[in-house]
């Protein structure tokens, strides 16, 4: 799919196609609108202004920093302290935009036939921050400080099913319970960068091998970077001299930071204003469509969930291109019941799309034979952005197919610990994984922590296996698809949108490319652009 | 001993009582809210055993009144421990946002207060002409506009339509003053509109309340000038209602003012409460919570003395 758009877009800046020819293509392989100009205006800028400079300072504007964050990647899980991850240290792997392995701590990697064995080769001469060269043993205490019994580390449900670790010569040895086809895409897990002797000492020192050093630690305030002169890649990263970071956490002041030129990029501008932003003669509002997005999960063990022709009555009754139009402002795409889209590799684009019907809804709603006593949909703000007004199209939907939905709404602080989870029916949001086996894995495999749809079905956990350890990829693919379309019709998943990231980007600043693994470039964006006016 | 010395240890004494109190209310409510600083910390990511991990390492495993004591042990002996959530020295980072607080609040407070009772005199002087109800119509709106409107209205006029002053009033150590009071300068704006109202309308009813004595129609007889009448025969009598609504506006500029923190990402106390508070970082809390409350508590008393010092019946009491 990629491949095919980036003909595309270089057919439109060499004049060979229209603009509008473009985005009704695009829009045939699955690409809104909004991405698809967003790639347009990079291959005109590919023809443009391509060459990085050096030098300078460039400032980005984040939402998503606390008072309370810290530069242990074990704790890290919203996008300041990512930001600031990316700038001081490196993972094994990385996942580039195009869905592949890009080689980092490792140059090379190999598995044994069976997928169970994995060798990371551990590249050599890269330094520290602090000086000390980087070594296979800092990699295995790494992955030890993440998987350990005292970890406390996000990363810890991916590196269950790891069997053993060890070093062998220059090698970083994995060794799995079960064979896992996908290994190298959980290495390039954000919470895994590489510290010298795995973060023991001193966790939140940011010390790493990244392009950038930390000069001032503000949480919640600002994080000043300036560049190290003995980093290893830095004929690709690393062009600033300094980054500054600002905590701007409020959307108007972000976008009113970018407006007065204060900052070169901003993450998550509000759908609402991004068109209207998008006018501002010094910028850009830029999209990527991704594997995030936002749900109502039903907890099938649950009455009345239990049944699955109500499940089936709500996921007719939920009108998904409503919620793109009206919640996303057409930033996203419609949802299929299933956290799988286009975006992943190994996609089935040949299962059918649940269309928006009434009647549909309403002969399940019969046949399901409910008491008509009301159904409790819980939300709060924080479920994700637009949450309360999504339920709100969703209750008037669903009243039209004769359904009772309530909505329950709750505050968001505590909504992650007293809510999501614990209650039968609530909003939530998902950030989506590399690959599909990860995101099942995380979620709709029977014994995952975060299984928030209650969803146990051996069958479907004997797919998993059988696809983890494939390595055929037309066969992966076709079970993958049969998985999809179980989710899809007996889940307990309503999956009316993917959301696309949306970020502000200054015309003085160069290198933006779009990725779909995150908000800002996956957070690269303060170590890949550069400053044009530096 | 002198009455009112005696009267200030009293005070003192009772306030001591006061955030005594206050902590405990504070340490009882944040038990009350849902979760524990492990779950806020993990959020949706988190899994039994990383919770449980967290938890024995944070020691929130002890009981709660252990772990209140142990807290008021450290507090006592000048100690207020590290913040759970980042394993920060608190009393390091809230010095830095204590002082940014009082920074903001005292350019506020010095550009705010003096207007508000200049404009206040001015009103009385012109009594139900146009200067009185264009400050009345002016001040009565500024404070009836939610403040992080006016922050946007002013952001969007001074910071990018005139690119005057910058929209972000992050401030550090490494600015000059000149630096500082340049990325403060909307924020003191917003504040200074917020309160100007109330003390302005508190200063023009008590002048007005004076006025109407007979000691300054007096005044008047014998010729003397009406704003002079007004310095120093009407301004000294009505003192008291003055400095208790300026106090109360004061405290609202150290403890109040979290909206446009927000707005404008001003690295102040406010702030850093609200964030603590919602990953349930106890002794955090605690901290910014007891200051919260001295500052109120203090300024409280400061009102009392000045009136007390002000009203000669109640500074001789018989």
């Amino acid at each position: 799919m990629n491949d095919e758009l980036k003909y595309l877009s270089g057919k439109v800046a060499k004049g060979l196609m229209t603009r509008r020819e473009f985005v009704g293509r695009a829009a045939a392989l699955g690409v809104t609108a909004a991405v698809a100009n967003t790639m347009l205006a990079e291959s005109a800028a590919a023809d443009g202004h391509g060459t990085p400079k050096r030098g300078g300072m460039l400032k980005i504007g984040s939402s998503g920093g606390e008072s309370t964050n810290t530069q242990d990647p074990a704790l890290t899980a919203s996008e300041v302290p990512l930001n600031n991850l990316r700038c001081w240290g490196e993972t094994l792997v990385e996942i580039s935009p195009e869905g592949e392995i890009e080689y980092r701590m490792a140059e090379s990697v190999e598995a044994s036939a069976d997928a169970q064995t994995w060798a990371f080769k551990i590249r050599k001469g890269i330094p520290f921050s602090n000086g000390k060269d980087m070594t296979p043993e800092d990699v295995l205490k790494t992955m030890q400080r993440h998987s350990n019994d005292d970890s406390q580390s996000g990363a810890l449900g991916i590196m269950k099913g790891i069997a053993n670790m060890k070093v062998d010569g220059d090698n970083f040895i994995v060794e799995l319970d079960t064979p896992n086809a996908d290994l190298p895409f959980l290495m390039g897990d954000y919470h895994l960068m590489i510290q010298p002797n795995g973060g023991m000492d001193d966790p939140g020192a940011g010390i790493g091998t990244g392009p950038y050093t930390i000069e001032i630690d503000e949480p919640g305030v600002r994080h000043a970077f300036k560049r190290r002169d003995d980093y290893w890649d830095s004929e690709n990263r690393g062009w600033a001299d300094e980054v500054e970071q600002l905590v701007l956490n409020d959307a108007t002041a972000r976008t009113a930071a970018l407006q007065s030129g204060q900052v070169h990029a901003i993450n998550r501008v509000d759908p609402k204003v991004a068109s209207l932003l998008d006018r501002a003669p010094n910028l850009s509002v830029q999209s990527a469509s991704g594997r995030g997005h936002y749900v109502f999960i039903m907890h099938i063990d649950t009455a009345p969930f239990d049944n699955n022709e109500l499940r089936l009555a709500l996921k007719y009754a939920i009108d998904r291109q409503e919620m793109v139009d009206k919640i996303l402002r057409g930033y996203g795409s419609i949802g299929n019941d299933m956290p799988i889209n286009a975006s992943y590799p190994l996609f089935d684009d040949t299962i059918p799309q649940r269309e928006h019907s009434i009647e549909k809804a309403k002969e399940h709603y019969a046949k399901s034979g409910h008491d008509g006593s009301p159904i409790i949909l819980r939300v709060a703000d924080g479920a994700f952005p637009g949450a309360v007004d999504a339920a709100a199209l969703f209750q008037q939907t669903a009243q039209a197919a004769g359904i009772p939905l309530e909505i329950k709404r709750e505050p968001n602080d505590g909504y992650w610990s007293e809510v999501w989870n614990v209650q039968p029916f609530c909003a939530s949001y998902w950030g989506g994984r590399p690959v599909q086996d990860q995101m099942y894995s995380t979620a709709y495999l029977s014994t995952a922590d975060w299984n928030d749809t209650r969803w146990k079905r051996p069958e479907f956990d004997a797919m998993l296996n059988a696809a983890k350890a494939e390595l055929d990829t037309a066969k992966r693919k076709e079970i993958y698809s049969k998985m999809g379309r179980m989710l899809r019709d007996e889940g307990g998943l309503i999956l009316p949108m993917f959301n696309d990231f949306v970020s502000g980007v200054s015309n003085n600043l160069g290198g933006w490319i779009t990725d779909p693994n995150g908000g800002m470039m996956n957070n690269k964006a303060a170590i890949k652009c550069w400053v044009k006016d530096a | 001993m002198h009455p009112i010395l005696k009267l200030i240890a009293q005070r003192i004494a009772l306030g001591i009582m006061l955030l005594f109190a206050a902590s405990i209310l504070i340490f009882a409510g944040t038990m009350m809210l849902p979760g524990d600083v492990a779950q806020q910390i993990l959020g949706q990511s988190a899994t039994p055993e990383s919770l449980a991990n967290l938890r024995r390492e944070l020691g929130l495993n002890e009981p709660p009144v252990s772990r209140y004591f142990s807290w008021l042990g450290g507090f006592l002996t000048g100690d207020l421990g590290t913040a759970l959530t980042n394993g920060r020295d608190i009393a390091e980072s809230l010095g830095s946002r204590l002082s940014n607080t009082l920074f903001l609040a005292f350019w506020a407070a010095l550009i705010s207060v003096p207007l508000a009772i200049f404009l206040g005199l001015l009103a009385v002087r012109y009594k139900d002409r146009w200067p009185d109800k264009l400050i009345s119509a002016v001040t009565l709106t500024t404070i009836s506009i939610p403040e992080f409107m006016i922050g946007y209205v002013l952001i969007y006029w001074i910071s990018i339509q005139l690119g005057w002053f910058s929209s972000v009033a992050i401030i550090n150590d490494g600015m000059s003053l000149w630096q500082k009071l340049n990325a403060i300068a909307i924020p003191v704006m917003v504040l200074t509109l917020v309160v100007l109202a109330h003390m302005m309308r508190m200063t023009r009813a008590a002048i007005l309340n004076v006025m109407q004595s007979a000691y300054i129609e007096t005044a008047e007889l014998k010729g003397m000038r009406m704003l002079s009448i007004i310095r120093k025969h009407a301004f000294p009598n009505a003192i008291a209602p003055i400095v208790n609504v300026v106090m109360l506006n004061l405290a609202y500029l150290v403890v109040g003012v979290v909206v446009v923190e927000v707005v404008f990402a001003y690295p102040g106390m406010g702030q850093y409460l609200v964030d603590h508070v919602s990953k349930r970082d106890v002794p955090v809390v605690q901290a910014c919570g007891l200051i919260f409350a001295a500052v109120y508590i203090g300024l409280n008393l400061i009102a009392d003395i000045v009136s007390i010092l002000a009203n000669p019946r109640l500074r001789h009491p018989k």
